[in-house]
């Protein structure tokens, strides 16, 4: 917590620089059929409570029974995260009054969570990385939806969100800016999503953050920190943090102290609000809940999910390192989702990994952000675009052509080497008809062969204008080869 | 352990209950005689002995991941004051 303290991070005052200390509560939802409890659908939307069993209705009598794949995924999740897992765990109840909330209770963890310390691997922008502490994940009951722009004088509560399981994951205050924390909640996503555990799906919910940011003068102990409620994206999160940075050094420079107290993002109005009705609220009453026994397992059970885990990103990614010899930041944007890993290890399979991962990074992902296109839409599949980069290897086509079939592939499909054939994209190799188009731009332009011989970078405009007569054919190797020979260039 | 009359008014309201003036007083009487009650129990010596957690030794029941229940809604809101569209109403509650 106490790590040297990098100069870039801190955020100037008016008066002095400061460093802003954050941590965060993420809230993931268990990708899972039924709810934690019940036998209701955990399927987005619906309509108004009909994914709803009297017992996320609370109803009387009613009893929860756990859904056993629920704590298999928050199993995996805690190995996922390199945490300790804890064989024995304890429901407890948190009790608060909200109109979403039937029981009056949300079914929690509190003192003894099913998953203990662990640690994410964080890369920064700028190439470096960070470790960040998790102190612990529990599983929680999600509430139901309010929504309150349906009647000026009534909130309409649906319940088919309640009950959903929850990962609350906290990390420790680890984060140093608002880029780490976002560098922080992108790898997290990332994680969950290699192992299945959490779509995250921000824009449904499947994710939100708490994030509890302090600021001090460096070397000074941690501040009072306030904590921002339901952060629902990435974006937002960056923007809260500095938000609430600023707001907090703005008072400690007049010379006011920091109350700590629960604030709400307004990112239309780029502001944090203070929300009062949540304070006497965190009196929660944490008790055992007693329609619960404890949630106990054995190692051989953990060792079971552990063997079914998927390679994770941080081990793909060394492995596309060493097996591949990408760099890192290739391979990392690379397995920054699974799909895309899969996709580019089926156009590299067999072929030289570095010409597979620029086509996969450059033209296919530069592709596909241009329209807005995921990669498990892409037009080009990964045979299509390994049967390109194969006819720029075996020299049927030029690198220049191979954009263009990229291009023609990509808006009408068909198999590459048969586009080729039937356009007459190939290269011309034929030194014959190459060395015609080089003697008749040599004939046409004396002075510039004659200011050749002085300035040797004039070779490029001759390489071009070769090019341009042959259509963009010519194999370039044999253009630049013949070129130098009949001007006389080393 | 006891309380006092302030932890009394806190508790009701946590608990949502209203509670007069009048009630304060003897209710303070009540839950100190409770507490009095369960302070008995903590003489007993417990040293080696487990928590209990339940009266018969047994592990926690699970449910297979199975959607099995939902598509009633109309149940669910038969006992609610105020409904539309199988919505809850309630006074509206906002930030």
């Amino acid at each position: 917590m106490n790590a040297p303290v990098d100069p870039k991070k801190l955020i100037k005052g008016g008066l002095h620089d400061w460093e802003v200390i954050v941590g965060m509560e993420i809230h993931a939802q268990v990708s899972s059929r039924a709810k934690l409890f019940s036998g209701a659908s955990t399927e987005f939307g619906g309509e108004p409570n009909d994914h709803v069993s009297l017992v996320d209705a609370a109803m009387p009598g009613m009893l929860p029974v756990i859904n056993a794949e629920c704590v298999a995924q928050a199993v995996r999740t805690g190995l996922g995260l390199k945490a300790k897992i804890n064989l024995r765990s304890v429901f407890d109840r948190k009790n608060y009054f909200y109109p979403d909330l039937p029981q009056g209770y949300q079914i929690s963890q509190y003192k003894d969570p099913i998953v203990g310390e662990g640690e994410v691997l964080v890369d920064l922008p700028d190439g470096a990385s960070i470790t960040v502490g998790i102190e612990r994940l529990h599983l929680e009951q999600d509430a139901g939806k309010s929504l309150h722009d349906q009647d000026p004088t009534r909130s309409f509560v649906d319940l088919n969100r309640s009950g959903v399981a929850l990962m609350e994951i906290v990390s420790r205050p680890d984060l140093r800016s608002s880029e780490e924390a976002k560098a922080y909640v992108t790898k997290l996503r990332t994680i969950l999503r290699y192992l299945g555990t959490c779509d995250g799906d921000m824009e449904k919910g499947s994710l939100r953050a708490d994030v509890n940011v302090s600021v001090r003068r460096p070397g000074e102990p941690l501040g009072t920190r306030c904590e921002i409620k339901n952060v629902n994206s990435i974006r937002f999160i960056g923007q809260a943090i500095e938000t609430e940075a600023r707001r907090q050094i703005a008072i400690l420079e007049d010379g006011g102290k920091i109350d700590q107290e629960t604030r709400l993002f307004d990112p239309t109005k780029g502001e944090t609000r203070s929300m009062r009705s949540k304070e006497e609220a965190h009196d929660y009453r944490y008790f055992p809940d007693p329609d619960l026994l404890p949630l106990e397992f054995d190692q051989a059970y953990v060792d079971a999910l552990a063997e079914g885990l998927p390679e994770l990103p941080d081990a793909k990614k060394a492995r596309f390192v060493s097996a591949f010899g990408l760099s890192p930041y290739d391979a990392g944007v690379l397995v920054a989702e699974r799909a895309s890993a899969d996709y580019y290890e089926a156009v590299a399979k067999g072929r030289d990994g570095k010409a597979a991962a620029n086509w996969v990074i450059n033209e296919l992902f530069g592709r596909l952000n241009k329209e807005g296109l995921s990669i498990e839409s892409t037009p080009v599949s990964a045979d299509q675009l390994g049967a390109i980069i194969d006819l720029i290897g075996e020299g049927v086509i030029s690198g220049k052509i191979a954009k263009d079939l990229f291009e023609i592939v990509w808006t009408e499909g068909g198999d590459p080497r048969a586009i080729v054939e039937s356009r007459g994209m190939k290269q011309v190799t034929d030194t014959g008809a190459i060395e015609a188009a080089v003697d008749q731009i040599i004939a046409a332009n004396p002075d510039k062969v004659a200011q050749a011989k002085e300035k040797p970078t004039l070779l490029g405009w001759f390489v071009g204008q070769t090019m341009k007569a042959t259509g963009g054919k010519a194999n370039p190797a044999a253009v630049n080869a013949l070129l130098k020979a009949k001007l006389g260039i080393d | 352990m006891s309380v006092d009359e302030k932890t009394v008014r806190r508790i009701a309201h946590l608990a949502r209950i209203a509670v007069t003036d009048d009630e304060v007083g003897p209710l303070q009487g009540e839950l100190n005689a409770i507490l009095a009650f369960v302070e008995q129990l903590g003489t007993v010596d417990v040293t080696g002995v487990e928590p209990m957690t339940s009266v018969t030794p047994m592990a926690m029941k699970k449910r297979e991941d199975v959607v099995t229940e939902g598509g009633r809604a109309a149940d669910v809101v038969a006992n609610a004051p105020e409904t539309e569209d199988n919505y809850f109403l309630v006074p509206k509650v906002v930030e």
